[in-house]
């Protein structure tokens, strides 16, 4: 079946021929490979995407729920050439390292931040405590939204 | 004629908190990963797996994978044409298994097909008879058994001397994954002459380059490995996986072929770290220094050789830990099972012995009555010393007691339990407040930086002009720890220009960078870098016979004699080979001057317990680690609190769980990691003392985070609960209920 979309503003269709996942759509048909596949079961958070504007696993999604609305990925969380504040607070502090969890981090936060400008610590550790981050240890990660939110930083 | 305004002080350089180059491509989602890369034209791979862990292969049956619709090939043990064997240390693993399969998931057909769907449909389809054979799941029998990879034997000093406080204990450590984020990926183009470019997850290129030749009988010039792209390592990109089938599928169907490993895929096709059992013995004289200590270490290599012999060294030589021992006696084994292949993980063999003598030392205090870390500081090895096991003498800084004094004079920073609601339980209010018990505990370690035992380690990098800056050319793999921007800083301070970036480019181009592992590419690709960048400096100082260069280009006093794009036009570069100091394999003892450097670090941990439903809050780890030179300060911070969440996961939480040599949590939602609710604030002090051979007395500072960190926590658990707990990681059960893993 053939689905359409608008993916970062622009419409799209995609041929799907089998229950295929969004993040597979989006990675092997529209070539949209800013959204990384870690471990296809919703338990790292490195396909993260809102979908209507609602933060979900595109791993979770079937492709044809998708039809008819709006996605938004890393790569469109910010306008061409523009970093996102989400994206210049963690380039700032060091908060990327191999970078594989980055783009599901930043739409966590890009979601945190539109909910709740002003997020305490624990407030910043609980939305993005479904994102898995392997090299860090978080503790750049969490500086970086706690400086965005405006708080003192430790 | 330009007349100079005065001397610019170079920007980027070392000593600076410089932000990555590819931080922001990574933040964009931007950056090209070995998944995300596709050509016109692509066929997808994917892997026949054993599902048995010991069998012996009947018959294979490739017609019905072949039938299918859109498949290329389906290519077994005997369609390879080469010795087909690989192997890091020595090439003992089938790059197909042949007439046996020796562990669960091995390797046993490999599929091209024109998507990635129809690849796996075709994986599945291959009928494989097997005939089930005993697996060999146990350490202890195969060392019975005389199923071994390596035996040491190491003998130092006065064998009958012994001391008058004597404390035992056996200590196990399980089966941890590295797990990094970005699976095992890659994409292998043919050239149209027999030949082939590899674009592979890799920690190591010029070796994966070299494997790929030697199994299929090719010819070094014919294959090209390429850096790309990769999602972390840790030690699981170090041997070769996806290479040889990609090259191999390539070459037989003529096309590019891609293959991805999903995650449960990804942990059956890796090796992970060495699960291992260990027997101490510590004497000790009244005042606490220690007379003699003995070892048996038992690690678990799996079915194949893959670096167990060199884990197993690193093991044995860092049996004693940071301390002085003049009597000291260590077995080691590495046993040959049918149990998944082990291999590098971060720490590398100094992992699971820290955990065994720091429990020994804490055993040693209370036995004792002395403060822990006062019988650190009485036993703490330093510069001048010889170490415990080997006897080399140590003649690089070793700031041991400085870590020790740091440790302790670092404040508790915490709150009352609970506060903040902070429980063990989480935010399910599982854990009542007043049922909560603190706990502290320290913990110290020692590794190796760089290749040891006679290993001819080195790395090439070159330095070149050109019109963007200097360019630092190297294959030494960046794995996310910050290598591009350490390496262009190295080459801006010594250079003198503040223009400077690092490209990587392939197996044909330079000479080998090495390994990205050992915590040793800051010292050998920064020290060629550091070396490369000095002589070009000089050369073209000494050609133009001027005193400066800068972004400018070359000045004899206020005078500029030569402008950046000349030097760019004449084309000056240099490429530069740099060793460490030579290194020796053991005598029959175990003597030697095996290690090129050593560097030490220290662990504070502060947890809070539930004994009842034994869960566990690890709420600060702290820490004081010997750098040498800080050359990236907020890179360091990174792998220390990077390094440190690995170390406590796997103290309270990361497992392979086999079952007769099936691992059955081969997924996120059954193998554990620490999520940013489970992550300790982390304060570090970085100890600064030159002398080390890295670029300006630089040292690794990868490892030393997650090896002490893990028994800190335990040491920590142990002091809020009174329980031996003799095994990591430590599981509710052994908290909350009361039988310990005896022996
Ligand atoms: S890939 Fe979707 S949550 Fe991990
Ligand atoms: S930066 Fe590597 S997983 Fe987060």
């Amino acid at each position: 079946m053939i689905i359409g979309f608008r993916l970062n503003g622009q419409e799209v269709t995609a041929r799907v021929d089998h229950p295929a996942s969004l993040l597979d759509v989006l990675r092997d048909q529209l070539g949209a490979y800013g959204s990384k596949n870690a471990c296809e079961q919703g338990e790292c958070g490195s396909c993260s995407v809102l979908l209507d504007g609602e933060l979900v696993c595109s791993c979770l999604v079937l492709a044809a729920d998708a039809e008819g609305s709006e996605v938004t990925t890393v790569e469109g969380v910010a306008p061409e050439g523009e970093l996102h504040p989400v994206q210049e607070a963690m380039n700032r502090v060091g908060a990327v390292q191999c970078g594989f969890c980055t783009p599901g981090f930043v739409v966590a936060a890009v979601d945190l931040f539109e909910r709740n400008p002003h997020p305490t610590s624990r407030e910043i550790k609980e939305a993005l405590a479904g994102n898995i981050c392997r090299c860090t240890g978080y503790g750049a990660i969490i500086r970086a939204f706690e400086e965005l939110a405006g708080r003192e930083v430790r | 004629m330009t007349t100079r305004t005065g001397r610019r002080s170079v920007q980027g350089g070392i000593g600076e908190s410089t932000i990555r180059p590819d931080g922001v491509p990574k933040l964009r989602g931007e950056f090209m990963y070995a998944q995300d890369m596709h050509v016109e034209g692509m066929l997808w791979g994917a892997t026949t797996r054993s599902p048995h862990p010991h069998a012996r292969i009947v018959s294979i049956d490739v017609g019905p994978a072949l039938a299918i619709g859109g498949v290329h090939a389906v290519l077994t043990h005997d369609d390879i044409p080469g010795p087909g064997l690989f192997g890091l240390e020595h090439p003992d693993q089938p790059v197909l298994a042949g007439d046996v399969v020796r562990y669960w998931g091995e390797p046993v057909a490999i599929v091209a097909a024109e998507d990635e769907d129809t690849a796996r449909r075709a994986a599945e389809a291959v009928v494989v008879e097997y005939e089930e054979l005993e697996p060999l799941v146990d350490a202890e029998e195969a060392d019975a058994r005389d199923e071994v990879f390596r035996r040491m034997k190491i003998r130092r000093g006065d064998q009958e001397a012994r001391g008058s406080v004597v404390v035992e204990g056996y200590y196990e450590v399980g089966m941890q994954d590295q797990a990094p984020l970005g699976t095992e990926a890659g994409l292998a183009v043919p050239d149209g002459n027999g030949g082939v470019d590899l674009y592979a997850t890799s920690q190591f290129v010029h070796v994966d380059q070299q494997q790929v030749v030697e199994a299929l009988g090719l010819r070094p010039e014919q294959v090209r490995a390429h850096p790309v792209g990769i999602g972390g390592a840790f030690g699981a990109r170090e041997d070769v996986n996806l290479h040889i089938h990609l090259c191999l599928l390539a070459l037989y169907t003529g096309r590019p072929v891609k293959m991805v490993y999903h995650r449960g895929e990804s942990f059956t096709g890796h090796v992970h770290r060495h699960p291992a059992r260990m027997w101490y013995r510590h004497e000790a004289d009244e005042n606490g220094r220690l007379v003699r200590v003995e070892a048996k270490i038992l690690v678990d290599g799996g079915a194949y050789a893959s670096t167990t012999a060199a884990v197993l060294a690193n093991a044995c030589y860092f049996a004693v830990g940071p301390y002085k021992c003049d009597s000291v006696a260590v077995d080691g084994v590495g046993a040959r099972t049918n149990n998944p292949p082990c291999g590098a993980m971060r720490g590398f063999g100094a992992v699971q012995v820290c955990f065994a003598y720091e429990s020994q030392m804490d055993r040693l205090a209370s036995a004792l009555g002395m403060d822990p870390l006062e019988l650190r500081r009485r036993n703490a090895l330093a510069t001048g010393d010889r170490l415990a096991t080997t006897g080399q003498v140590i003649d690089t800084p070793l700031p041991v007691v400085e870590v020790i004094d740091s440790l302790a004079a670092m404040p508790l920073l915490v709150d009352e339990p609970g506060s903040g609601g902070d429980l063990p339980g989480g935010s399910g209010l599982t854990t009542e407040p007043r049922h909560v018990r603190r706990g502290v505990g320290y913990a110290l370690s020692i590794k190796n930086l760089g290749f040891s035992e006679g290993f001819d380690d080195y790395a090439q990098a070159r330095v070149r002009l050109s019109p963007e800056g200097a360019i630092v050319e190297t294959a030494a793999i960046e794995v996310g720890q910050g290598l591009v921007n350490v390496l262009a800083q190295i080459a801006r301070t010594t250079l003198g220009v503040s223009r400077a970036e690092v490209r990587h480019v392939d197996t044909s181009r330079i000479d080998s960078a090495g390994s990205t592992s050992a915590s040793r590419q800051t010292q050998l690709s920064g020290g060629a870098t550091h070396e490369a960048a000095r002589r070009l400096r000089q050369r073209i100082l000494e050609h133009y016979r001027a005193d400066d260069l800068d972004d400018e280009g070359v000045w004899r006093g206020d005078t500029l004699v030569a402008a950046w794009d000349d030097l760019v036009r004449d084309g000056w570069e240099e490429t530069v080979t740099f060793r460490h100091p030579p290194t020796e394999p053991p005598d029959e003892n175990g003597q030697g001057k095996m290690h090129a450097d050593f560097a030490v670090a220290g662990h504070r941990a502060v947890v809070d317990v539930d004994p009842e439903l034994g869960l566990v809050r690890v709420l600060r780890v702290d820490t004081a680690q010997d750098v040498g030179k800080a050359l990236n300060p907020e890179s360091i911070r990174g792998q220390i609190e990077g390094g440190i969440l690995q170390g406590v996961g796997l103290a309270v939480m990361e497992e392979l769980v086999l079952d007769r040599g099936r691992i059955r949590n081969a997924t996120f939602t059954d193998y554990l990691l620490p999520t940013i609710l489970d992550a300790p604030d982390v304060e570090a002090i970085l100890i600064e003392q030159e002398g080390s051979w890295g670029p300006f007395g630089a040292k690794g500072v990868g490892e030393p985070p997650t090896i002490s960190s893990t028994p800190a926590v335990v040491a920590a658990i142990r002091d809020a609960t009174g329980k031996e707990l003799n095994r990591v990681p430590v599981r509710p059960q052994d908290i909350a209920l009361e039988e310990e893993v005896a022996r």
